[in-house]
């Protein structure tokens, strides 16, 4: 057994009802997280990723499958016998409970002294900041605040893995900026296991070590937030990780035929035949259309976005591809002018079909 | 001037009008029965001033003081067994998969509302008597035990819907901070639950103590509750000391009905 | 069952804490009900209670009654003007609440929020006063030196007070005062959920107001009226306080004429057969509003 892994959920099977009209929740998802790690279950609501999550934290048990905490088998451990703690989507905060009372619900109920449980309660308090908010009742705080306090009291009795459902959903842009850079500090400063669950995949992106993407009970991919980006393994985790644009080719060689007849290079690493090339739109630069090698386009929408300009680009076969560019004086065109597109063949991916 | 007034959708022709009566209605009677509990003349016809006497001779009347003992005593006890049975009723049959005979359960607990009173009244009377003849016991328990039964829907009610509007993820948080199944009811849910359990007490209670029929049908000779004593005295010579006895659990009633309200708007 | 490892099923738990309720209930309420089905098949004992023979003679004699001499068969006129009674009363108190009520909950509904609540509290009070209390309340005002006799011989309108205590007036006015709540607090039910853009969208169509009552408002909110009537009817024909008090002993129905059979009467199989026919009725009855309401309110 691997001594750096914290939890390993193996063929994981989940169904709900019975019959013909039984759903797969799960589909066979196996997944090693390892321990210290931040690791991000990415995917559209309704694709398991809060399924596998309960059935980590003993709030489900697995049609079939084993689920092995730092080596120990926990299938059917009840979650109160489970060293893992939940940050919850609704936060789930104990209303009739002090702050105080609710970070150290935990350890109280896990038979501690009082002075232990106070003193942990204060510690952790003040790890989320919010020492002066002991006694206050959940619905006197922020949301924010209440977050900060869920987030307390699942890390108070140190759990070996946290995990975290949706935890910044409910939170406005700004706040889940600074809750996102809160947690990943928190995640380094207690070297705690985190698995984060969200359908945000720029969330996923700029907090995990490791991201696993997962659609309609299925872990397509997993690997570090680059690897994801760069090298989505299908159609579907290119089109849910940032926007890309997808064009159907055939191959000759390293020479990809476009439907509109023009040809790049690309690398074809031994495919041929038909496949669809993933082109990320900062890929895609513009140029006067006389530039060797450019492939022919009309403007058909610019849409201004501030920092930057999105340009709808119509190829001659009336394919549209989606290029973003810098907003600046050098990169202004206008509906209906004739351009030249630049695709750099050696960044776009090809992707099975 | 009524057509420069805005065209207002929620208004009906004469519905106000109707709405005030009604509430006049309503209430005039009962006015008029607190008023006349003040009465310092002997009759209930005439006026004779303002004057407490009426509430004194209700209060050194060892008849009406022994009734109301018994009516507190018998609302006490069925307050506390109708909530206690009807909380864990509560518990039992909501925020969990619907499961074979909750249907049954529910018709069983609502019983005493759907028959009619005094058929549930003769019901009792044939059992009991049978039961004081078998094992000659005539104490209060055989009315503690028909008020126990018949306030079940009324303390159930309360529990149920605080019981419904509180999600399971609150249990669920606290399994996840390694509460056992008892430590997660005993901190979690029965305080969360409090306000409902309350509530339905107070209602199980009033209802008690509000109770004509099954206590005149249930009691045997000397077991007078206050109702039952005041629908004795109108064989007699009504007077003013029925309006006061009246007025007493009148207050009663409305003083229990705002704790009530306060505690159920007082949620979440 | 591997998911039911450390649980128990949701049924066993749920029959398990209904336990003591059931055990009450069925001890202190359902269980006696059929010691009365099966009292109304005996023989009356000869003073009081019964003889264990078996007789259909008790649900005979609800509508018939046989010549102790001749032994001919003949209507129960006696019975059958106290069920007529019954029903009549019943009937016109429902109407009665219903005319108050409706205008009533409606009023409530239309106010707003904050005043709402305390328009609510007061339709409540009188809803859980002890029935006794207020039906002695408005005997004071219908009796003859009562408010309402002494105001109008006050205004010149009657020289001799009316007579409407221990009548059957006096009896119908009673049950609607003591069941106005009980209409009232279901129709505000449905006229709460009510959408009153419904109502302008009616006017945009060009309805009147008498239209728009008639053909939008009562059929969406007639869950609620039918609600309102089966609650007012029900309690109006198992009636025994208010009769009792306002009737005067000779204008009874059916719940004092059940009484007088475990009374002086002493015919305990025929109060127990009376009971059951009146708990059929009363079941019936419920049973059509619930048939209703699931067909009206398919999510309720």
């Amino acid at each position: 057994m691997n001594q750096d892994i914290a939890v390993s959920a193996s063929r994981i099977v989940k169904t709900y009802g019975a019959g013909t009209s039984a759903v797969r929740a799960l589909d066979d998802v196996s997944i090693d997280i390892e321990k210290g790690e931040f690791f991000t279950l990415l995917g559209p609501s309704g694709c398991g990723k809060t399924t596998l999550l309960r059935c980590i934290a003993g709030f489900e048990t697995p049609t079939s499958g084993t689920i092995l905490l730092s080596g120990r088998d926990i299938t059917f451990t009840p979650p109160n016998e489970r060293p893992i703690n939940t940050v919850f989507q609704s936060y789930a905060l104990f209303p009739h409970l002090t702050v105080a009372q609710n970070v150290g619900f935990g350890l109280q109920m896990l038979g501690r002294p009082k002075s232990e449980v106070a003193e942990a309660a204060a510690r952790v308090l003040a790890l989320v900041r919010l020492d002066g908010f002991a006694n206050r009742l959940p619905q006197q705080l922020s949301g924010g605040q209440q977050q900060r306090v869920a987030l307390a009291r699942a890390l108070a009795p140190q759990p070996e893995v946290l995990l975290l459902d949706e935890p910044l959903s409910a939170l406005d842009l700004k706040l889940r900026k600074e809750m996102q850079s809160e947690l990943k500090r928190l995640q380094t400063e207690t070297g705690i296991t985190f698995i984060f669950v969200t359908h945000d995949q720029e969330e996923a992106l700029t907090m995990s070590n490791r991201i696993g993407v997962m659609s309609a009970g299925k872990l397509l991919q997993v690997g570090t937030p680059r690897d994801i980006y760069d090298r989505p393994v299908n159609r579907f985790v290119a089109d849910f990780i940032g926007e890309t644009n997808f064009v159907r080719a055939t191959l000759a060689g390293d020479q990809a035929t476009l439907g509109s007849g023009d040809t790049i290079v690309v690398d074809a690493k031994g495919a041929s035949g038909s496949v669809t090339l993933a082109v990320r739109p900062e890929q895609i630069r513009i140029a006067p259309r006389d530039r060797p090698g450019a492939i022919h386009a009309t403007v058909a929408e610019s849409t201004y976005f501030g920092t930057d300009m999105h340009y709808q680009l119509a190829l001659s076969d009336g394919t549209f591809l989606i290029a973003r560019l810098q907003a600046n004086a050098a990169n202004v065109y206008g509906n209906g002018d004739e351009v030249g597109v630049l695709i750099d063949g050696t960044a776009l991916q090809l992707l099975a079909e | 001037m009524g057509k420069n007034r805005a065209f207002d959708v929620t208004t009906l022709p004469g519905f106000t009008a109707i709405a005030i009566l009604a509430f006049v209605l309503l209430y005039a009677p009962i006015v008029t029965l607190v008023v006349y509990s003040f009465n310092g003349g002997n009759s209930v016809n005439l006026w004779g001033g303002f004057s407490l006497k009426w509430y004194k001779i209700a209060w050194e009347n060892e008849a009406v003081q022994g009734a109301a003992v018994r009516s507190l005593i018998i609302a006490v006890w069925a307050s506390v067994i109708a909530t206690s049975v009807a909380t864990l009723a509560a518990l039992g049959t909501t925020r969990r998969k619907r499961f074979r005979g909750q249907t049954f359960i529910y018709v069983m607990i609502n019983q005493p509302l759907m028959v009619p009173e005094i058929v549930t009244a003769v019901a009792l009377l044939i059992f009991f008597s049978s039961v004081k003849l078998a094992t000659g016991y005539s104490g209060l328990g055989y009315l503690i035990l028909a008020h126990s039964a018949f306030c079940v829907p009324f303390a159930y009610l309360p529990i149920r819907a605080r019981l419904e509007g509180m999600d399971t993820s609150m249990e669920i948080a606290a399994a996840d901070l390694y509460a056992t199944p008892w430590q997660t009811f005993r901190h979690i849910t029965l305080p969360l639950l409090m306000p409902g359990v309350l509530a339905g007490a107070m209602l199980a209670f009033v209802i008690s103590l509000d109770d004509v029929i099954i206590t005149e049908f249930v009691k045997s000779a000397g077991q007078d509750t206050l109702p039952t004593y005041m629908l004795g005295q109108l064989r007699r010579a009504l007077t003013p000391e029925v309006n006061a006895i009246s007025t007493a659990l009148l207050v009663l009633t409305v003083l229990i009905l705002t704790a009530f309200f306060i505690i159920t708007k007082k949620r979440g | 069952m591997r998911g039911s490892v450390h649980r128990r099923s949701s049924g066993a738990n749920g029959w398990l804490l209904s336990l003591p309720a059931l055990l009450l209930l069925l001890v202190a309420a359902s269980g006696p009900l059929v010691i009365v089905a099966i009292y109304s098949f005996l023989e009356p004992g000869d003073y009081s209670g019964v003889r264990w023979i078996f007789s259909g003679d008790a649900w005979f004699r609800i509508l018939f009654e046989r010549d102790i001499f001749d032994q001919t068969v003949s209507l129960a006129d006696a019975n059958l003007s106290i069920f007529w009674r019954s029903v009549k009363l019943s009937l016109a108190t429902t109407l009665v609440t219903f005319a108050l009520g409706l205008p009533t909950a409606w009023f409530i509904a239309t106010r707003p929020a904050r005043s709402r609540a305390i328009w609510l509290f007061l339709i409540t009070i009188p809803f859980w006063t002890n029935l006794l209390i207020r039906t002695f309340a408005i005997m004071e005002v219908i009796r003859n030196q009562g408010l309402l006799n002494t105001a109008l011989i006050k205004i010149g309108l009657i020289t001799d007070p009316i007579q409407i205590l221990y009548t059957d007036t006096a009896v119908l006015i009673g049950m609607a005062y003591v069941y106005l709540p009980l209409m009232v607090l279901p129709l505000f039910a449905a006229i709460d959920r009510f959408d009153f853009n419904l109502i302008e969208a009616g006017y945009d169509l060009y309805a009147s107001r008498m239209q728009i009552l008639r053909r939008v408002i009562l059929p969406i909110i007639r869950p609620g009226i039918v609600a309102g009537c089966i609650l007012v009817f029900v309690p109006s024909l198992g009636a025994y306080v208010t009769p009792r008090v306002l009737g005067g002993g000779k204008n009874m129905m059916i719940g004092n004429f059940i009484e007088l059979q475990f009374g002086q009467g002493q015919n305990w199989p025929l109060g127990a057969a009376l009971s059951m026919v009146l708990l059929i009725v009363v079941l019936g009855a419920l049973l059509i509003y619930t048939r209703v309401a699931s067909k009206e309110d398919p999510h309720g």
